[in-house]
């Protein structure tokens, strides 16, 4: 009661024997922010407006210049030439076989591995955990080399599985330590449950305990699914040989190199690269940003 | 951990405790083996394979056998190019530490209010660029910054701001710095989401406790709320040193490394000795080298950092 008493209180200290503009000034402080805000926010979001503005509009219009945001007269042209001419359409194909093997081989790795890690007095297992964490503080792009070679070694080097597991392999810790804290916070009675009804390992682990770390499996798969699609570095070294196989991010810098100056097309190329990923971004924006949190909690 | 799962499938001798454990344990051991081989494979093994690599003379063509010692070490490390793209990517983690981890902290702080309305909206906008491919934003920051037609000179000459078009990525001078503004608005969302993860910890309870004690808002902030981030403030840190001297997709995408060199970052570098396609004969061998030095530099770097900083933090609070 006295609390709520004090807390009603303490904003009156700072208003007395002002005068009343100051006192009104006072009270919309906090809007003038937005003053700072939106200009701030704008010069964040105006490259995608204008990528999106520049998508639509007609070569002759863009050679023109000018500042204008909407287009004289709207066309599909860019979108068409980008799609076919440009390619895009494969990369689009290609980009998405790649996220979603990436997605497959970061969960089977992953959870799997979580779940034994989870059982307690595991031979070995903080040996393990050490040179998962160590690991992390160990930047990664470095490595590539040895990477490359040993997948043209294993003979994958003419496909996406070889850039897949190269995508896939560095951003495994997270997701491991993610469903090691998971399955180490369920009950061990629900798994001796199990047991008694006569499952086994693979089957206690398939029917009991992957059905409930959902959550994790979410998380883990919509991050995998941006980082992959977003890639750059490892499909570009892995499709130097095989532009077939080019993502959108490697497609989008050859049709750079190729027609630096069509602007518009490239313009289109760029929102047939990055809205789709930002509408799944939109879509399941808060498991995205806990994800990002995650890290730094964890 | 071969050996191991050997030991594991072993039948248990009566009276070994240990193989006892073991073979409870096996299909435990079984469940490690896709993330042992894929991490393994395509992360641990690397990072030891670079160092062994650079001790030889080395196009990828067979085996390594050309052994050449310290040889490549000593080319890296007398080299003129190595170090101008070393300290480069040391720019790019300055500007992240010195610009972008203060002021997405004084966002997060303004957008962790309650009372800012709006607050969704702002944060969506500044997480953007985080969503989208690097290497493509890089693209339509080209040609946003163009001399000729680029929206960005078209405006300047026309308020009057520049006399004539400022060739943003073209010359040597201004190239690096374009670059590293362009990095600043890409990470920025990222750190700022850190920022409202590391804010969020904090209980309520505590900055309304200041308020009753008679601090002001700003007095609470600095004194009481500030101090609690910093050991989250460390792995951010970190994190965002991490990120920042890893660029590639950006300086390859937009200038690789261009013009004469004066963007070129260590990733670039060992690229282009490794992969790129006007070369003769890559040379692996010197890459891993450079890749090597680069490693562990950073990493003491990295280790540095956290006692330095948990000192400081030891010493600051009361």
């Amino acid at each position: 009661m006295s609390t709520t008493e004090l807390v009603r209180e303490t904003p009156a200290p700072a208003a007395p024997d002002r005068p009343d503009r100051r006192n009104r000034w006072y009270r919309h402080r906090r809007k003038l922010w937005h003053l700072f805000l939106i200009p701030f926010c704008l010069l964040w979001v105006y490259p995608f407006i204008w990528m999106i503005s520049a998508a639509f509009k007609s070569q002759r219009e863009m050679l023109l210049g000018g500042l204008s945001l909407i287009p004289d007269e709207w066309t599909f042209d860019n979108f068409d030439r980008a799609w076919t001419t440009a390619k895009f359409g494969d990369y689009t194909i290609n980009t998405i076989t790649f996220s979603i093997t990436v997605v497959l081989l970061v969960l089977v790795a992953s959870s799997t591995m979580g779940y034994a890690l989870s059982k307690p007095g595991l031979p070995g297992k903080k040996v393990i955990i050490g040179i998962l964490v160590v690991t992390m503080f160990i930047p990664h792009s470095y490595t590539i080399i040895p990477v490359f070679l040993l997948i043209n070694d294993l003979g994958l080097n003419n496909g996406l599985l070889g850039a897949a597991l190269a995508q896939a392999s560095p951003g495994l810790v997270v997701p491991i330590l993610l469903f090691m804290g998971f399955f180490a916070g369920i009950p061990r009675d629900l798994e001796d449950a199990a047991r008694v009804d006569g499952a086994g390992y693979l089957r206690t682990f398939a029917r009991v305990l992957l059905p409930l770390a959902r959550p994790v499996i979410g998380t883990v798969a919509l991050m995998n699914f941006v980082f992959a699609w977003n890639a750059f570095f490892v499909p570009l070294v892995f499709t130097l040989g095989a532009p077939e196989l080019r993502t959108l991010g490697v497609g989008m810098f050859s049709f750079f190199g190729q027609e630096g100056t069509d602007w518009t097309g490239l313009a289109a190329g760029a929102c047939i690269s990055t809205v789709p990923i930002v509408i799944v971004f939109l879509f399941l924006q808060r498991t995205f940003v806990e994800g990002i949190a995650g890290a730094v909690k964890s | 951990m071969a050996s191991l799962h050997a030991t594991a499938r072993r039948p248990p001798a009566a009276g070994r405790p240990r193989a006892a454990r073991l073979r409870r344990h096996a299909w435990s051991y079984v469940f490690l083996v896709p993330g042992i081989l894929l991490f393994g494979g395509f992360s641990l093994w690397p990072l030891i394979a670079s160092w062994w690599y650079a001790f030889f003379d080395w196009d990828g063509v067979g085996t390594p056998t050309d052994w050449i010692g310290l040889d490549n070490f000593r080319e890296v490390l007398g080299s003129g190019a190595f170090w101008d793209a070393f300290w480069h990517s040391f720019a790019f983690s300055f500007a992240a530490l010195v610009i972008e981890l203060p002021l997405a902290l004084v966002l997060a702080i303004l957008l962790n209010n309650a009372w800012l309305r709006g607050r969704n909206v702002y944060r969506l906008a500044l997480f953007l660029p985080v969503v989208t491919t690097t290497a493509v934003i890089g693209i339509v920051f080209a040609i946003l910054l163009d001399p000729i037609r680029g929206v960005v000179n078209t405006a300047l000459t026309d308020i009057g701001l520049a006399d004539s078009p400022i060739n943003f990525l073209g010359s040597t001078t201004s190239a690096l710095p374009t670059l590293i503004g362009i990095d600043v608005w890409k990470g920025f969302g990222i750190t700022l989401i850190y920022w409202l993860a590391a804010l969020q910890t904090i209980p309520k309870d505590i900055h309304e406790a200041a308020l009753i004690d008679g601090a002001n808002s700003r007095q609470s902030l600095r004194f009481v709320v500030l101090p609690m981030l910093v050991p989250l403030a460390i792995v951010i840190l970190l994190l965002v040193f991490q990120r920042s001297l890893n660029t590639f997709d950006l300086v390859q995408a937009t200038t690789q490394g261009g013009p004469n060199y004066s963007t070129d970052v260590v990733p670039t570098y060992i690229y282009r000795f490794a992969f790129d396609p006007f070369l003769q004969a890559p040379r692996y061998g010197f890459a891993c080298a450079a890749g090597a030095v680069f490693g562990l530099m950073t990493l003491l770097i990295s280790l540095m950092q956290a006692p330095l900083l948990r000192g400081r933090y030891k010493a600051g609070a009361p």
